[in-house]
């Protein structure tokens, strides 16, 4: 087998706190093959944007990675110094982020952030670099490419500033693209446009990716594989037809179920009752199930079997079994 | 009954320049056509849903409405009553307290040193009602509890605090309630708790919505009835299951389709092409046109009128010619 571009293997993130430590990240494992998007899904406080900064060495003090491991390419990365990140950051692993205004250097021009970009990770020359930026631009779609190099970000339309930033998160050619919620942003027609790129750029260069967003149409639309968290744990990873048509986690289902787009021409929604709880405050045993309708006694105690511990699909102790109705 | 009557409603901001740049400058004025002779009907105990990308309009509507801003042209009456320009204070104060707003963000639409039950019941005491008991009946109602009355909103999650604006909203007993992406703010599995809540108050009370959002799935679910807004124009006007099976117009073809659904694993989107133009300068004709597969020299010239088409309404030159990518 292939080493997988991305592993992560029990990767847990601490916040240390004068009332205790909390943890939203929890002991999460998954590999992403080259070429492959992993989708990961979860609603606001489920961890999925703590898990993409652990990846690249972002998280805030006095957040840390506190065990397990991250492998980029077989090689540990987690405990790197902040000169060697910053080597792989960039250059590596490419990072597109949900607001493109904020992602780009107002003062300079697009040709100057994106040969900025290319000097300091490749060994080019100027001319070349020059060149690489222009079909950098042209590749993610932006029409006279050439003559918008010299354009400030602000003379950008919203959906011309994310392709911009994925040149440049491209521009070093990353074998791993890290996307926290890089549509949610933008309007539907140009996240149709975004998400199709994203899809046609992985493939071409055989790129790994791992989309962030809390959006399950997106998801269904652009990704291999789904990963599902909950309050910092994964919850369920599989093949994303799998995932959309027979989830296996109750909370997978409530929330495949709760989308208006699932329930069309039906007079309520089905709801998940009560809300995410807080980090401060998580229940004992599994984190869902006082919102799950099959909680029952081992629930309350145990957190379940953990996802990748066994041939375990889902973290669950009652999974839903297949052609089960889970409501 | 129609309960709003919206006519030929249009709303123009000035975004020039201050005066001294612009003689300094030699710049002209800058007008921006944010609402352009929009006209729709909502009939009583019916949720109109008005739907488009950002720019086309439909806050501006909604405040206009409500009264929050004043329309440039044209009118919206009320009951009969157009608010801009009654000068009736009894009659005034009546139609007002007929309506309500239901905003995005549950975080800022509550003021953070007023306990709730102060929130809740503000639009009644406001007009010196009587609010006995009033906001423990409706935190009841919104599903929350009667000792919630006494605490401040940073203590409730969004979710929640969404329901403490569909309580106050509630409180004064309106017949409209126009909701401004009510839940676009919230993680899908609360949406659906709220959006559940606002159906069944809906039937409890005999409420009537203008539910604006940019969320097709979400507006599909909620509406008797569906405007498609592009650029300030009322595109298409259908029932919701006219609208995504077939739709008229070719701009709507294109915003369903390019909506991502759950069903559509492995399915390859052809991304629609272009991009909302500058409402500053916008097209000619059909405002559409640059955008649209099969706009024809006609479209480029004459602005379309919405005309009765099918199910409901259209404009468009080519109406009904257009079908869907991918089966709805």
């Amino acid at each position: 087998m292939t080493t997988p571009v991305l592993s992560l293997r029990d990767l847990t993130v601490d916040i240390p706190t004068r009332r205790g430590t909390l943890r939203p990240v929890d002991g999460v494992s998954w590999d992403i093959a080259a070429g492959e998007i992993l989708g990961v899904v979860g609603e606001s406080g489920a961890g999925k944007s703590m898990t993409g900064n652990a990846v690249i060495g972002l998280l805030d003090p006095p957040a840390h990675i506190s065990a397990g491991e991250v492998l980029l390419e077989g090689e540990r990365i987690d405990n790197l110094t902040l000169p060697q990140m910053r080597r792989i950051r960039g250059k590596r692993i490419g990072m597109v982020f949900q607001d493109p205004l904020t992602s780009l250097n107002p003062l300079l021009t697009v040709g100057e952030q994106l040969t900025e970009t290319i000097l300091r990770h490749l060994d080019v020359s100027e001319a070349e670099a020059l060149a690489r930026a222009v079909r950098g631009l042209d590749e993610v779609g932006i029409p006279a490419a050439k003559d918008r190099m010299g354009a400030y970000p602000h003379e950008f339309s919203g959906g011309m500033r994310q392709r911009v930033v994925i040149a440049l998160a491209l521009c070093a050619e990353p074998t791993l693209l890290i996307a926290d919620e890089p549509t949610t942003a933008l309007d539907v027609s140009v996240q149709a446009q975004i998400t199709a790129l994203l899809k046609r750029l992985c493939r071409e260069r055989g790129m790994a990716a791992m989309l962030v967003t809390h959006d399950m149409g997106v998801i269904a639309e652009t990704a291999d594989r789904v990963a599902v968290m909950y309050a910092g744990r994964l919850a369920e990873i599989g093949p994303v037809a799998q995932i959309i048509a027979a989830p296996r986690h109750p909370y997978t289902d409530g929330l495949m179920a709760s989308t208006p787009a699932a329930s069309a021409g039906q007079a309520r929604l089905r709801q998940i009752p009560g809300a995410m709880p807080r980090l401060g405050n998580l229940p004992d045993g599994c984190a869902f199930h006082p919102r799950c309708p099959r909680a029952q006694d081992p629930c309350r105690r145990d957190p379940g079997p953990k996802v990748g511990d066994s041939d375990a699909r889902a973290a669950c102790w009652f999974p839903i079994a297949e052609g089960e109705d889970a409501a | 009954m129609n309960l709003v009557r919206v006519s030929r409603l249009s709303r123009v901001f000035d975004v020039s320049k201050p005066w001294l740049n612009r003689v300094i400058e030699r710049l002209p004025k800058r007008l921006l056509t944010a609402v352009s002779d929009v006209s729709f009907d909502i009939p009583e105990r019916t949720t109109y849903a008005l739907v488009g990308e950002s720019g086309s309009g439909k806050s501006t509507i909604g405040k206009m409405v409500v009264g929050l801003l004043r329309p440039s042209d044209g009118n919206v009456e009320i009951e009969g009553v157009d608010l801009a320009t009654e000068s009736d204070e009894t009659t005034i104060e009546r139609i007002r307290s007929d309506i309500q707003m239901i905003f995005q963000d549950p975080f800022a639409s509550l003021n953070p040193r007023w306990r709730v039950g102060d929130i809740i019941t503000e639009p009644v005491a406001a007009r010196g009602g009587d609010t006995e008991g009033l906001a423990a009946r409706l935190l009841e109602q919104v599903g929350l509890s009667a000792e919630d009355a006494s605490k401040y909103p940073h203590q409730f999650s969004g979710g929640q605090r969404q329901r403490i604006c569909v309580a106050r909203a509630l409180a004064s007993e309106p017949k409209l309630i126009v909701c401004d992406e009510p839940t676009s703010a919230l993680d899908v599995s609360v949406q659906a708790q709220v959006l559940n809540l606002m159906s069944d108050l809906k039937d409890e009370h005999g409420l009537t919505y203008l539910f604006i959002s940019h969320d097709l799935t979400v507006v599909r679910h909620m509406a008797d009835t569906i405007g498609v807004l592009y650029l300030g124009r009322l595109l298409e006007e259908a029932p919701p299951d006219a609208l995504f099976t077939e739709p008229a117009h070719p701009y709507s073809a294109m915003l369903i389709d390019a909506a991502p659904r759950l069903d559509a694993f492995g399915r390859e989107v052809v991304p629609p092409e272009g991009e909302i133009p500058d409402p500053i300068d916008p097209p000619t004709g059909c405002a559409f046109h640059p955008r649209c597969p099969i706009a024809t020299d006609i479209c480029k010239q004459e602005r379309p009128p919405l005309e009765a088409f099918g199910a409901g309404r259209v404009a468009c030159h080519h109406a009904g010619q257009v079908r869907l990518k991918g089966a709805a």
